[in-house]
């Protein structure tokens, strides 16, 4: 069984962002895997357990600093990773990420693919399911509990909708997204973080892989940002602190009148 | 060479340690120090993932990594709960010696079932009349045919109820003082030890610290670390050996204390504005930096010299008492920096400050730290 991970670096939750002509200034962010690619990630690797069999490879698309969120996974027990990483991919939208995605699973075997459901630093949510629909092959998202078939050909995947769950059945080769819920990720050990320096991650570039300079990058983005600014300092509110009664009154007619809620 | 820049793998690991103390240990170091329980299931979690017995070698089970990266590791469990760091710490204190002096046999037959599930062991050196004079241990080794019979009281012992293996530093004669010294590997299971109750500790309660009684204890001759009268010298070289990790405990806590003060300071307002934004309480932070820096750098010096099988008693006691007297005062300040707040139980930091106490006093009272010292400028 081929399992396939796609992981991507995001800015550490705590991180203050800082915007900057209309964009975020990265300048001095933390990078930390993107939470929901761990429990992609942690569904692989228990797979990968529970079949007593399999090859997990980790995949990312990014610059020099998107080797870590390889050797991190490969800390934690992924058997191989690949960096895609070329100029012509930086800036991509969700259509080009799961393009360049799909050319570099074209040159490999795959049976299933597991993407975090979306990342925190932008909250798309659509490469896994792009990514699905350019291989062609079925895709099921916001999965909280996986299931593969004895005979390894199909898959029963459960999802996360409004009110409910719905239960997936589909034939590998699959696509899954990952919810919170899904698992709980491992922590790496000493052995995996060490073991890593061995590892060699090649590095496959645009030409590579046979993504053309107008198929990836801001250039070809389908979706454009126009403008990214901070929200509106928050105002102070009021204070109510007479006569409960009169309060009361007084709040009621501003709830009604001025914020217009009643 | 000593490289004070941190490599890939040795940020992978800190970072690791760095998570599981706040994931696993921060939640629960206030209940395991109010209830002096000891929580065991760290000791497993913490096998799991290789955070325990991190300098033993890999063919025994071990992470087979120097004190260098036990440092690492060591810091950010102190930075969780002083009191787990020093139960992992003193683990390692009773397995040292053995990576120092056991043959292959003795590897075999104690450091590898060890190390292969969730262990502890415990080093049995202090008695009630035995601290700083270490040479003056009463627990006396009778050689009796293949055997010898262990009689004796030590103090103080930590892990004493958990470990599964005493190493023990006992005497043929105590009028030999240390030329009379053996070491001796004992299975916690053994016939004739007794255990004494829990001691009331100020801080690092999380860790149990018990008397441990032999009373005729057999233990077969080929459980002696290396040769009789050697002992002394083998005790003195594991406790130089990891007195790095000890200093590491104590830049852990100070670290955690300043880390809460710089948080309460930006925090607290008072006359209108941030305490942070005043002199005093700004200089009292620096301090904390500046020593919390170099007490590391010293840390990571002395940790270097034991990988490298440099002698490093004369570094290792400078990095142990500059590093505890420091956390002392930086706990200390970080209880004045919360003020009332601080006094009370409900806020971290008078924990870290009754925590860095007693490592001005265990693995040599900072006292001892400077007569080691001068001994070196003087001799």
């Amino acid at each position: 069984m081929n399992i396939v991970i796609c992981v991507k670096q995001v800015p550490d939750t705590e991180t203050k962002i800082k915007v900057k002509d209309g964009q975020v200034d990265h300048t001095e962010t933390k990078y930390v895997v993107n939470p929901y690619d761990e429990y992609a990630l942690e569904e692989g690797l228990r797979i990968k357990e529970r079949l007593e069999e399999g090859k997990l490879t980790l995949m990312t698309i990014g610059p020099e600093r998107a080797k870590d969120a390889l050797k991190s996974g490969l800390a934690v027990g992924a058997d191989e990773a690949i960096h895609l990483v070329d100029e012509a991919f930086e800036g991509s939208d969700p259509y080009s990420t799961a393009l360049i995605l799909s050319k570099a699973l074209e040159k490999i075997d795959y049976d299933i693919v597991c993407c975090g459901k979306q990342g925190v630093d932008e909250d798309h949510a659509q490469v896994g399911i792009i990514l699905a629909e350019l291989l062609d092959v079925p895709h099921v998202s916001v999965v909280t509990k996986l299931e593969i078939a004895e005979d390894r050909k199909s898959i029963v995947a459960h999802r996360e909708v409004e009110g409910g769950h719905e239960v997936v059945e589909a034939t590998l080769p699959a696509i899954i997204t990952a919810q919170k819920g899904l698992n709980e990720p491992r922590y790496a050990s000493i052995k995996g973080i060490m073991a890593v320096k061995k590892k060699v991650i090649p590095e496959w570039n645009a030409e590579e892989i046979g993504v053309d300079k107008d198929m990836a990058g801001l250039g070809a983005a389908k979706m454009k940002f126009t403008e990214v600014t901070l929200p509106p300092e928050r105002v102070g509110g009021n204070v109510f602190d007479d006569d409960p009664v009169q309060d009361a009154v007084k709040v009621a007619h501003l709830l009604r009148d001025e914020a217009k809620v009643l | 060479m000593f490289n004070p820049s941190l490599s890939h793998e040795q940020k992978a690991l800190r970072e690791l340690a760095r998570q599981f103390a706040q994931n696993e240990i921060v939640p629960i170091a206030a209940e395991a120090d109010r209830s002096g329980e000891y929580p065991w299931e760290l000791v497993e979690k913490a096998h799991a993932i290789g955070l325990i017995n991190v300098t033993v070698p890999d063919e025994y089970g071990g992470g087979g990594l120097g004190h260098f990266e036990d440092c690492l590791v060591v810091e950010e469990i102190a930075a969780g709960c002083a009191g787990i760091a020093s139960s992992f710490v003193t683990s390692s204190l009773g397995l040292t010696p053995l990576n120092i002096a056991a043959t292959p046999e003795q590897m075999e037959r104690f450091m590898k079932p060890l190390c292969a599930e969730p262990a502890l062991a415990a080093f049995c050196l202090t008695e009630p009349g035995a601290g700083s004079d270490a040479a003056s241990i009463r627990t006396i080794a009778r050689r009796d045919g293949d055997f010898y019979i262990l009689n004796g009281t030590k103090r103080f012992i930590t892990n004493a109820g958990q470990a599964s293996l005493y190493t023990v530093a006992a005497t043929l004669d105590p009028t030999l003082r240390h030329r009379g010294f053996v070491v001796l590997l004992v299975p916690a299971d053994a016939a004739g030890i007794s255990l004494g109750k829990e001691e009331d500790k100020m801080g690092q309660r999380a860790a149990s610290t018990r008397e441990v009684v032999f009373e005729d204890v057999r233990v077969p001759v080929e459980s002696r670390l290396g040769g009789e009268g050697a002992g002394f010298h083998l005790v003195m070289e594991t406790l130089d050996k990891l007195r790095a990790e000890v200093a590491a405990m104590a830049v852990g806590v100070a670290r955690a204390a300043m880390e809460a003060a710089v948080k309460y300071a930006k925090e607290r307002e008072q006359f209108g504005q941030p305490i942070a934004s005043f002199q005093g309480i700004q200089f009292k932070l620096a301090d904390m930096a500046i020593k919390i820096e170099a007490s590391r750098l010293l840390v990571w010096q002395a940790a270097w010299m034991a990988d490298e099988d440099l002698r490093n008693g004369y570094e290792s006691a400078i990095a142990k008492c500059f590093a505890a007297d420091s956390a002392m005062q930086i706990t200390t300040d970080a209880v004045q920096i919360f003020g009332g707040y601080g006094y009370i139980k409900e806020y971290p930091v008078e924990k870290y400050m009754r925590d860095a106490k007693l490592l001005q006093i265990y693995e040599g009272t900072s006292e001892i730290q400077r007569l080691v010292i001068s001994r070196w400028l003087l001799k």
